[in-house]
């Protein structure tokens, strides 16, 4: 009787915690989509783009969360690092730098905007609706779920695993993302690159060069004449 | 409803894919906007690639969304660059007043 008892309660604790962590992965769920949601919508719609730079980084920011609450924690943390980091603050100083951001445009009004909107709102919610019909209809194998995949374990964490895939199955790949950075760097220092003409600066290859038959001039210097120097 | 499972994950990757396409077209203000609305797109491509990832319990989701990552930085850069040249040569980056390809 006392083992029942003790069994029942275990059971009761044991659903009650299932349940609580449902219930949490839940809300987090949907407090971080819905802020995601709306910020996208306000990316798009703010009327300052330095407001929709903002959004940008708060929507980064609470998808990060979620994957960090699914369990890819190295992701979400890239995720950070990279976007809110990086990219934002890149968009933050060209928004800043070219001054757009007093460009307070009409949202909708002008003859050229009319004619695009009904067409983007029909394309975006077919796109929509088709993912969603594709999602829907969609039906998994149950065995996809029980393949004991060799890529994922759950003995390590999901950055060590990461790191165990990435610089080995995938070291090719991952060089020649190494390379896409690369050629992006130079090629943005190109392209903002300015040669202005009329500015004093140094020469390098002029200064290296230098010999001393041409850089040492001997004179002979007349009194009460004084040096003609030409440069 | 409180069980969170793939599919919602994979509708909220549609919803900001959805939002992305509609900020394309629906932007009349500048450039940065549609680059920010990319970036959306591939935000919404990273969180399908890592829900599949981490409901079939396969890394190679996770490892192509760190790629994707990458080439949206780069693509980020770019477009910023070509942004400031654009800008630095005829003085504006509102969409309606780029015509000089008459697309």
């Amino acid at each position: 009787m006392a083992t029942d008892g003790r069994m029942f309660w275990r059971l009761i604790l044991k659903l009650t915690i299932s349940i609580d962590k449902m219930i949490a992965h839940a809300i987090f769920f949907y407090t971080f989509s819905i802020i995601a949601v709306v910020s996208a919508i306000m990316v798009t719609a703010s009327k300052n783009t330095v407001h929709s730079v903002f959004f940008l980084i708060l929507d980064f920011i609470s998808i990060s969360c979620l994957f960090i609450m699914i369990g890819a924690e190295f992701l979400g943390m890239i995720m950070l690092i990279v976007y809110v980091g990086a990219v934002a603050v890149l968009f933050l100083f060209v928004v800043m730098m070219l001054n757009v951001a007093q460009q307070k445009n009409q949202w909708f009004a002008g003859q050229a905007t009319s004619k695009h909107i009904p067409v983007g709102l029909i394309i975006s919610t077919l796109i929509f609706f088709e993912i969603i019909i594709v999602i829907g209809g969609w039906k998994y194998k149950p065995e996809i779920f029980d393949i004991n995949n060799s890529l994922a374990s759950t003995s390590v964490s999901n950055t060590h695993s990461l790191g165990q895939v990435i610089y080995t199955d995938y070291i090719h790949v991952f060089q020649i993302s190494g390379m896409i950075l690369l050629v992006a760097m130079v090629g943005a220092i190109v392209l903002t690159f300015r040669q202005r003409s009329g500015v004093k600066k140094q020469s390098y290859i002029k200064q290296i060069s230098r010999e001393r038959a041409e850089g040492v001039e001997v004179l002979e210097v007349q009194s009460n004449k004084g040096v003609k120097i030409d440069d | 409803m409180t069980e969170i499972g793939l599919g919602h994950y994979l509708t909220l990757g549609a919803v900001i894919f959805s939002i992305g396409i509609i900020g394309i077209f629906l932007n009349r203000k500048n450039i940065i906007v549609i680059l920010m609305s990319i970036e959306l797109i591939l935000l919404a491509v990273n969180i399908n690639l890592v829900a599949f990832s981490i409901y079939l319990g396969d890394l190679a989701g996770q490892v192509f969304t760190l790629f994707i990552l990458t080439v949206a930085a780069a693509e980020a850069a770019i477009g910023l660059a070509i942004i400031v040249v654009y800008f630095r040569n005829s003085g504006t980056i509102r969409v309606e007043e780029i015509d000089k390809l008459k697309g």
